[in-house]
């Protein structure tokens, strides 16, 4: 065990590995996207008009496999989590200002450079110039929108477990077996 | 039919993959998949090339450096996958106009161009407003059970669920 925890920090602390890394893990994940069908617009926007569920289907069962992965890796005492922190002004108003987008643009930014190496002019010239200006913008606004709207309702990097004041596995498991109840739902619709 | 080149995976199979490869990005980088943090960087990269290295000096910055880092390299990767997975299916097409868009809005180059531009700009927006994208929250985070990135993609939703619907339905 100690052997194995020193091998990852030294995997973890060698620069140059670490962006042949991110590049290889990358490659896998445009890859996938790809073969999922994740980089057409018409698939995207298929999902928000409810005529296609392949967003939702991968989304829901990546975050069943993800979430069961990193809680073992966790437990196994491999891993550190990395919550993300939240506030009601910044993750529910910026949250909404990107979905206005994801429905105009019918990409995000991890699929919108995936459709543009396939051919998709419009995720090359409109949509990664607009979200790099986007971006940009909210760099520029930051040093305002933090001392205001940012800071409402801040909950920090709080977990559903501390949320809910339950286990881990209390949550994991109902998850995802209420996930696989709407799979079955989907399929037998027909979806 | 040979695996490859098969236009479409099972989305089933296609979540799994991601998953594993989002549970590798902890166990080997320490550190999640998410792509919006590398338009930021993009866009210091530029303001560098016109203002000089004083940019890095914005608030922004110091806190998220735009540099040449692990999550630049990732959305690189992303660019090799979908093109050998393109490549591999036939799929590689110049395309300006997708389908479904043509046929609700009409073959118009500069009118999808600008849709995509403005929804971009509200994509790059709402994804560094929010700390996240749908890869960011949506999944990285979640797994990991963060309140920010269950409300977050909940709340990309919501807004591409409304704004679909007032896009397709009603103009």
């Amino acid at each position: 065990m100690g052997g194995e925890l020193f091998m990852l920090s030294s995997i973890r602390s060698n620069k140059s590995l670490q962006l042949a890394i991110g590049l290889l893990i990358g490659t896998g994940f445009g890859f996938l996207l790809q073969k999922g069908g994740l980089t057409s617009y018409d698939v995207i926007v298929g999902q928000l008009l409810f005529t296609d569920f392949s967003v939702l289907k991968t989304m829901m069962t990546a975050v069943i496999t993800g979430m069961i992965g990193v809680h073992l890796l966790k437990s196994a005492g491999v891993i550190n989590f990395h919550p993300k922190q939240g506030s009601l002004g910044a993750t529910i108003i910026g949250g909404l200002i990107f979905g206005v987008g994801f429905a105009l643009l019918g990409y995000c930014p991890g699929t919108v450079v995936g459709a543009a190496a396939q051919g998709s002019f419009d995720a090359l010239f409109g949509g990664i110039a607009g979200i790099t200006i986007g971006a940009g913008l909210f760099a520029s606004l930051y040093p305002r929108l933090e001392k205001s709207i940012l800071k409402k309702g801040y909950f920090g990097e709080l977990t559903l477990p501390e949320l809910l004041k339950a286990g881990e596995w209390t949550i994991i498991i109902p998850l995802c077996i209420m996930i696989m109840v709407l799979f079955i739902f989907l399929e037998k619709s027909g979806f | 039919m040979d695996i490859l080149s098969m236009k479409q995976w099972s989305p089933y199979a296609v979540g799994i993959g991601i998953g594993l490869l989002n549970c590798l990005a902890f166990l080997l980088s320490d550190r999640y998949i998410g792509c919006s943090k590398a338009f930021s960087d993009g866009f210091g990269a530029i303001e560098r090339l016109f203002k000089g290295s004083r940019v890095l000096e914005k608030p922004y910055y110091r806190k998220f450096v735009p540099q040449i880092d692990w999550f630049l390299m990732l959305v690189i990767g992303i660019v090799f996958g979908a093109f050998i997975s393109a490549r591999l299916s036939g799929e590689l097409q110049g395309v300006w106009v997708p389908s479904l868009w043509a046929a609700h809005f009409g073959p118009s180059v500069a009118g999808r161009f600008f849709a995509a531009l403005a929804g971009g700009f509200c994509v790059g927006l709402g994804a560094r407003w929010a700390g996240g994208c749908t890869s960011g929250h949506g999944i990285s985070g979640t797994i990991q059970l963060a309140v920010s990135s269950w409300l977050a993609v909940l709340c990309f939703f919501v807004g591409g669920i409304i704004t679909a619907a007032l896009l397709f339905k009603i103009l």
